[in-house]
């Protein structure tokens, strides 16, 4: 972990910024736009949560590869979960 | 040789004698503090993939089900968690500083966010109590879609649905007393002065933990109480 030290300013813009995405994804979900609602949803919050692990979790500025290795990879095994799990329940309809 | 002592460091917590330095060791109770949450992500995602399954295979009653949250309780709690997330994030810039008073503040302002996290999601619960949408004998759905006869629910998946949302809220909100304990704690130690510039790993640590309990609100929020909030045709 580095010991960089953010500006307090830094981090009240990405408080602020993360409080409008929350009314922001709260406010677009009682407009209809079919299938998109809710990718829109997931795509705020995954943007939020990138926001708070790059900046608040100070990933964006550690200098330790292996702690973005084990992000990466904690990730991946997430994604492999749920892609190869629904991959068989998404189709079981179609034999 | 044996009239030369041996030679046994000074170090303070900053630097534990089995670590090469203070950074080495900074960067091992960081990288320990990933991994653990690299589990957690495990944790969390069974229930997110059953929740996955089900929303695919019962889309109507996940999404009567959503409808029957309180959005404005489910928006102020995420805000709530946000605003915690920063008083820990400012938290860990004064422990950087050696600002011992600012510290303390800050972690007393997170832990008075936790709790109102924890009584906002009680109140939800007591709601949902009284609604009878606890799954078991007394479960009932009726209400959900009482004023639209065009949508047709089954009860035995509905409950599959507060299941899912009592069992993931759950276990999150398990996670926010276990991370109010511990910031309990170190309140108490950086009260006491442990916390210098030089050593503030379990501040930074502690804050990870902190920080991913939100992250995984940040996700539990759109997938529990925003499904279909459109207007019903």
């Amino acid at each position: 972990m580095s010991e960089h030290i953010m500006s307090s300013k830094m981090y009240y813009t990405i408080w602020i910024t993360l409080l409008c995405l929350t009314v922001v994804t709260a406010a677009v979900s009682f407009v209809d736009l079919g299938p998109f609602n809710t990718v829109v949803a997931l795509v705020i919050a995954t943007v939020k949560a990138l926001l708070v692990v790059l900046f608040f979790m100070h990933v964006k500025y550690t200098s330790e590869k292996l702690t973005k290795i084990v992000i990466v990879a904690a990730i991946f095994w997430l994604f492999l979960l749920l892609a190869l799990s629904m991959a068989d329940y998404g189709t079981r309809h179609l034999s | 040789m044996s009239d030369s002592p041996i030679a046994i460091e000074q170090h303070g917590p900053e630097h534990l004698h089995h670590f090469a330095d203070a950074e080495q060791q900074r960067d091992a109770a960081s990288l320990g503090m990933w991994l653990f949450l690299a589990t957690e992500i495990m944790f969390f995602g069974g229930m997110f993939l059953a929740y996955l399954v089900y929303r695919s295979w019962y889309y109507n009653e996940f999404a009567a089900g959503s409808r029957s949250l309180d959005i404005y309780l489910g928006t102020i709690n995420t805000a709530v968690l946000i605003c915690s997330s920063l008083t820990v994030a400012l938290g860990v810039r004064a422990a950087q500083m050696g600002n011992r008073k600012l510290l303390v503040i800050l972690l007393l302002l997170t832990i008075v966010f936790g709790f109102a996290f924890l009584g906002i999601k009680g109140v939800e619960w007591y709601q949902k109590y009284e609604e009878h949408h606890i799954p078991g004998r007394t479960f009932n759905a009726d209400d959900l879609v009482r004023d639209y006869p065009q949508i047709h629910i089954d009860q035995r998946p509905e409950q599959i649905y507060f299941s899912l949302y009592f069992a993931m809220t759950g276990l999150h909100a398990l996670h926010m007393i276990i991370g109010v304990g511990i910031f309990v704690l170190l309140t108490f130690h950086a009260w006491k002065g442990r916390y210098t510039p030089k050593y503030y790993t379990p501040i930074e640590i502690g804050g990870l933990y902190w920080h991913f309990v939100d992250i995984v609100w940040i996700y539990l929020f759109p997938l529990l109480y925003l499904i279909d909030r459109k207007p019903l045709r």
